[in-house]
């Protein structure tokens, strides 16, 4: 029985940290093991907390809140909710395959097993933090990380990418904290308790939910990232090493929508439903379309899967707009989804540029013929994020569109004509890369290796069992989820009520 | 009909199929390197075989029960359950389906057989049965699914399995770039299918009953007849008339059919199996599923009517000219379906389900036999390099030719029976133009097929010396599945005998509890003139033999020369029927083209515009931080330095004062004196 496992499942990697930190430099090697042990170790707890979570209520769980500052209200306070759920167990599997994915860093490796596992720390404690204040330290300290391990192992405009992702989110995390500064001072009784100030919505006035939605949508926006504020992703994953755009795509971008659902649809419900259809609706249609149509045109394997991810993120965007239970739940089920099946596109994409050092869709061919179980275990991972029905994403996608047909059958419209297009960049990429005749610049390229496989396996298993099971999280997840809905939709009839 | 009768063996039908799928995929490559292919032969056919038992036993178990009770199910388990939304994965044997499954298993388990001699030489060969057992499972599945989602699971996953399988051959260019378009072209129609789900669930939510299970779906579907939808239509014709643009995608029906000719770059049984007798028809299967709803949107019908007969005629004048042995039967299949689907738009669901099943037969007997003729010459596929073949390869040529008979409608063939249904429920029932485009098309078939018979098994041998040397007929494997098939395209009608022959139909009698709903379409009235159908057959019958003698005339005989016909008007309808109509072309520069610019353009304005604007925003704050730099270096520190240089200077100036001359400092003195004093008299004044 584990009497703190959200305080364990988030701080056992600065504990692991820690012990990389202090290895001898003779034992540099052991580093690796040290992050596959605190990152191991983690998956248990991650287990542990599916299984005792209570999935009949949308009450908080798992809480632990001791007072931390006292001057200023600042309370230690974690816990889960089916809003999180879901993303802590995402965290906990994400990190653990990355370690693995991250084998073939060979320099400085001290140094970035202990970022790594920073950034670990910092990642959970913004899924598992409820004070604002915290979530916003956990925020910050997932950043600084990132920036080093883009900036250090990464490609050869790693400064210019890892530059622009700190400064772009650093702009976002600013409108956050003015935000977290100005609903900390509405009103007398000053908290940073986000479900006190989700409790007291009722008393912000309209305008002051307005200016607080935006600049918040903002900030989360830039994580999402939601067009127009996209355009540091392709940087970053490009120059980012396969590990690093692993966690990016795979963890790090669900933080903005998380953000949204955790913080803009339950303290400024009426806002929400005012202005959700165009920031989140109309640009998360926008994200989905304009993601896969410039998606067609690159010519980097890597940068085409991250204008994929962008557009997929789309669907989240569309699916929390839609104020439906299923929409909804579409949304978070697509986060966890694009999670595993991202994750295993960027591992797949680093296979490949391990190996043959450049990543020019055109450059390949027939690669299908020397590496058959690299080549099927791609073409399973773009089927998956096609949207295959019988794989995850099919499952979410489905979800987000049912939902959003109810509120907005036009941009429905252009959400399920993008699997065409998806198909379209897709199939094309692995035509180009897989199938042909050998490139016989290739002929001596080895197939998967146990530890790749050992990576992307797990992925595929999870994928194709929510393609067929979804209750796995569906379960979890929709009670808080459906209270979620009926607080936005509920604020917004008091609202039109109100004014009339 | 709502309280199906619940069983558990449905599954396994399903699910063999699955696992050789599994163990073709994943221990495939070894199993054919340690025991070579006799264990994947086994593993493969060894499935679908067994399916197709335990779907006979289910059909036996079936006829048990009374008419009206014919509908079991095996609910697996919960697949959705959110918000309003609650669907399973559960299977669902009616009679429609319980025939599919027949169909599905059993040609199916016949062309898995067939393939074990055909594919023999592949060296993925493993692969080859992987896919094809997979292709089974999820036509299985689309089947047999209780709700439309999972229909749709099926109707992907068979999509799947046919891209993978036309790529087959993925070395060859040609042949992926095939895969692609027919993945991307039936994704069109799957958008449209996922396009009348939402709109379907959305009223039906509307009015209390958020379901998806069709026979569900029979029941509250009145519910939203008078239902507004969305431009300008009512929600059923708007939710039909999706439905059926996702059909054209999968039955390759004008606008979406342009996939399939291509689709023949696949080894032959595969255009067999998914190109003509199985997946092609889910669109067929789909409506005539859903003909409770299709039957409530008479508008809808019309279109299905006109599109499918359109589509029969205009399929069929393009395999006239074609020379590839399987293009043409390529655009065979498409005309053919183009007569199931009139038959759907005028109300004779029977008919098209028959015509499914006989086209099944006989069809699936021309790919295969065409595959053998392929086979004995080494892959040559063109029909202006054969001839002569009826001596060399008795088997295929007699059971080809029993087939062809068939398909062309003559009596008492399979497709006599079928076809001849269908032009006469289209003039019986429908417009009187439906009827005149499908009874020109049944001419036009009769020629194409026999021009086709004649270029490859009459007149001299046309291929080389090499080629000729090693004909050969059919291995056993081949030649017993071609007999069977020849023998089903010969009898496989007699289970509905036209009615004025006899009134023997227990086909229809079988399906007659599925298509309960009454064809509210029906533009002349019907039944009064029901004993002129003989001559229509008649009629129908003459047409065949105008074909017929065309044919005979231009590719056996000679006596009218093929050259000079083609040459007729400037050669203008020869050449709209050897391009296709230019329709591949009117789509690369209206759609392919065009979006291929977007995206190149989009591209441009993410890397110039927006990241340009990003850019430039960092590039301007550096800019300004520099001019801050400056400001402060020259202005800011500037201004400090300004006062101590001033101070500075203004101490060397000063110090010039400090003469030593007492004289001089007594003149200051008076000096500031006197203008304290004057300053002060004005301050007073």
């Amino acid at each position: 029985m584990l009497t703190h496992p959200l305080t364990l499942i988030t701080f056992i990697p600065l504990v692991g940290m820690v012990a990389i930190l202090l290895c001898p430099r003779a034992l540099t090697p052991m580093c690796k093991w040290v992050a596959a042990l605190t990152t191991g170790l983690q998956l248990p707890i991650a287990v542990w907390i599916y299984a005792h979570f209570d999935s009949a209520t949308s009450a908080i769980q798992m809480v632990e809140r001791h007072q931390w500052i006292a001057n200023y209200h600042v309370y230690y306070f974690l816990g889960i909710d089916g809003i999180s759920v879901s993303m802590v167990l995402l965290t906990a599997l994400i990190c653990f395959i990355s370690v693995f994915a991250s084998f073939s860093i060979t320099r400085a490796e001290k140094g970035y097993y202990a970022l790594l596992m920073l950034l670990d720390t910092g990642m959970m404690g913004v899924f598992v933090a409820l004070d604002f204040f915290l979530f916003y330290i956990f925020w910050e300290v997932m950043l600084l990380p990132m920036y080093f391990l883009i900036g250090i192992w990464g490609g050869p405009r790693r400064e210019y990418a890892a530059i622009k992702f700190f400064l772009y989110t650093l702009l976002g995390s600013v409108l956050i904290l003015l935000v977290m500064l100005a609903l900390y001072y509405y009103g007398d009784a000053h908290t940073f308790d986000m479900t006190q100030l989700a409790a007291r919505a009722g008393s912000y006035s309209l305008t002051f939910q307005r200016i607080c939605w935006l600049a918040l949508f903002v900030g989360f926006a830039i994580k999402i990232p939601a067009f127009p504020f996209h355009t540091w992703l392709p940087d970053a994953h490009v120059e980012a090493p396969t590990a690093i755009s692993v966690i990016l795509a795979g963890v790090l971008l669900k933080m903005g929508t998380y953000g949204i659902l955790r913080v803009n649809y339950p303290i400024l419900p009426a806002a929400s439903h005012e202005l959700a259809w165009i920031f989140l609706g109309l640009v998360g249609t926008i994200n989905i379309v304009y993601g896969a149509m410039v998606a067609m045109a690159q010519t980097d394997y890597k940068k085409l899967i991250a204008y994929s991810s962008i557009s997929h993120m789309g669907y989240v965007m569309l699916g929390i707009a839609s104020f439906t239970a299923v929409g909804i739940n579409g949304a978070v089920l697509q986060m966890f989804n694009h999670g595993t099946i991202t994750a295993m596109l960027f591992i797949l994409v680093g296979v490949i540029y391990d190996r043959a050092h450049h990543r020019e869709i055109d450059g390949f061919g027939g690669l299908a013929q020397q590496m058959p179980i690299y080549a099927g275990m791609t073409g399973f991972a773009f089927f998956a994020g096609m949207g295959l029905p019988g794989l995850s994403a099919f499952i979410s996608e489905v979800l987000v569109l049912i939902g959003a047909w109810q509120t907005h059958p036009l941009m429905t419209v252009f959400g399920a004509g993008t699997a065409i297009l998806t198909a379209g960049y897709l199939l094309w990429c692995f035509q180009r890369i897989y199938l042909g005749p050998l490139n016989e610049k290739y002929s001596g390229l080895t197939d998967l290796t146990l530890r790749e496989a050992f990576t992307l396996v797990p992925l595929a298993a999870i994928v194709l069992l929510l393609g067929w099971y979804p209750h796995a999280i569906l379960g979890l997840i929709h009670t808080s989820l459906d209270h979620l809905n009926q607080v936005v939709v509920n604020a917004a009839t008091s609202a039109t009520v109100a004014l009339r | 009909m709502l309280n199906p009768l619940p069983v558990a063996f449905i599954r396994w039908i399903v699910v063999l199929p699955l696992l050789g799928a599994a163990i073709n995929f994943l221990a495939g490559a070894a199993l054919q390197k340690r025991f070579g292919r006799t264990a994947i032969s086994l593993v493969g056919c060894g499935v679908v075989v067994g399916s197709f038992v335990i779907a006979v036993g289910a059909l036996a178990g079936m006829l048990q029960l009374a008419p009206a009770q014919r509908f079991m199910l095996d609910d697996l388990w919960r697949w959705f359950d959110v918000g309003p939304l609650r669907l399973d994965i559960a299977l669902w044997l009616d009679p429609l389906s319980m025939l599919m499954v027949l169909i599905v298993t059993g040609v199916g388990g016949l062309i898995h057989i067939y393939s074990t001699a055909y594919m023999h030489d592949d060296p993925a060969y493993w692969r080859f049965f992987g896919w094809l057992n997979l292709f089974t499972f999820a036509m299985l599945t689309l089947v047999l699914a209780d709700n439309l989602w999972l229909m749709f699971v099926g109707w992907e996953g068979v999509g799947l399995c046919s891209f993978a399988l036309i790529g087959f051959w993925y070395r060859e260019r040609s042949n992926t770039n095939a895969g692609n378009k027919a993945f991307i072209v039936n994704r069109v129609g799957d958008w449209a299918f996922v396009i009348a789900l939402y709109a379907l669930f959305s009223g039906l939510r509307a009015v209390g009953h958020p379901t998806l299970v069709i026979r569900e779906l029979a029941r509250y579907a009145p519910l939203i007849a008078d239902h507004p939808g969305y431009l300008g239509m009512s929600l059923v014709t708007f939710v039909t008339l999706f439905l059926f643009l996702g059909a054209t995608g999968k039955s390759a029906q004008i606008p979406l059919h342009v996939w399939l000719p291509d689709a023949m770059a696949g080894p032959t049984p595969v255009s067999a199996l998914i190109h003509a007798a199985t997946m092609v028809t889910a669109g067929i299967y789909m409506v005539s599923r859903l003909n409770f709803l299709f039957s409530m949107a008479p508008a809808t019908l019309e279109v299905i009517a006109l599109v499918g007969a359109a589509t029969a005629l205009f399929a069929a004048t393009i395999g006239i000219t074609q020379t590839d042995i399987k293009r043409v039967l390529a655009y065979s299949t498409i005309s053919q379906l183009g007569y199931m689907f009139a038959a759907l738009g005028v109300g004779a669901y029977d008919f098209a389900v028959f015509h499914l099943m006989t086209h099944a037969f006989f069809k699936a007997c021309l790919f295969l036999g065409a595959g053998s003729v392929i086979h004995a010459l080494g892959g040559e596929q063109d029909m202006r390099r054969m001839g002569g073949l009826r001596e060399r390869l008795p088997i295929t040529f007699w059971t080809f030719l029993a087939a062809t008979l068939a398909l062309c409608g003559v009596p008492p063939f399979a497709g006599f029976m079928s076809k001849d249904g269908i032009i006469w429920a289209a003039f019986s029932r429908g417009p009187l133009f439906i009827w005149a485009l499908l009874l020109t098309g049944a001419g036009v078939t009769v020629f194409y097929m026999f021009r086709q018979v004649y270029m490859t098994f009459f007149g001299d041998f046309r291929g080389t010396h090499e080629q000729e040397h090693h004909l050969h007929e059919a291995p056993w494997p081949m030649a017993s599945v071609l007999v069977i098939l020849g023998t089903l395209s010969v009898v496989g009608g007699f289970v509905m005998l036209p009615k004025f022959v006899s009134d023997f139909a227990p086909f229809a009698r079988f399906l007659d509890p599925v298509f309960t709903a009454p064809a509210t379409h029906s533009l002349m009235a019907t039944e009064f003139h029901a004993h002129l159908e003989v001559y229509f057959a008649l009629l129908a019958l003459a047409v065949v033999a105008v074909g017929w003698i065309l044919a005979d005339a231009c590719y056996r005989t000679g006596s009218l020369d093929a050259a000079s016909l083609s040459g007729f008007a400037d050669g203008i309808f020869y050449r709209l029927s050897l391009n296709k109509y230019y329709v591949d072309e009117l789509y690369d520069r209206a759609v392919v083209r065009p979006y291929l610019f977007a995206t190149r353009a989009l591209a441009w304005f993410d890397l110039r515009i927006i990241d340009g604007i990003v850019n430039l925003a960092a590039t301007l704050t550096v800019f300004a931080s520099w001019l801050s730099g400056l400001l402060d270096r020259y202005v800011v520190d500037g201004l400090v330095n300004l006062a101590a240089d001033a101070t500075l200077a203004a101490g060397g100036r000063l110090r010039r004062v400090q003469t030593g001359s007492v004289n001089a400092y007594l003149y200051g003195i008076l000096a500031a004196v006197m203008l304290i004093l004057v300053i002060r008299a004005m301050v007073r004044a």
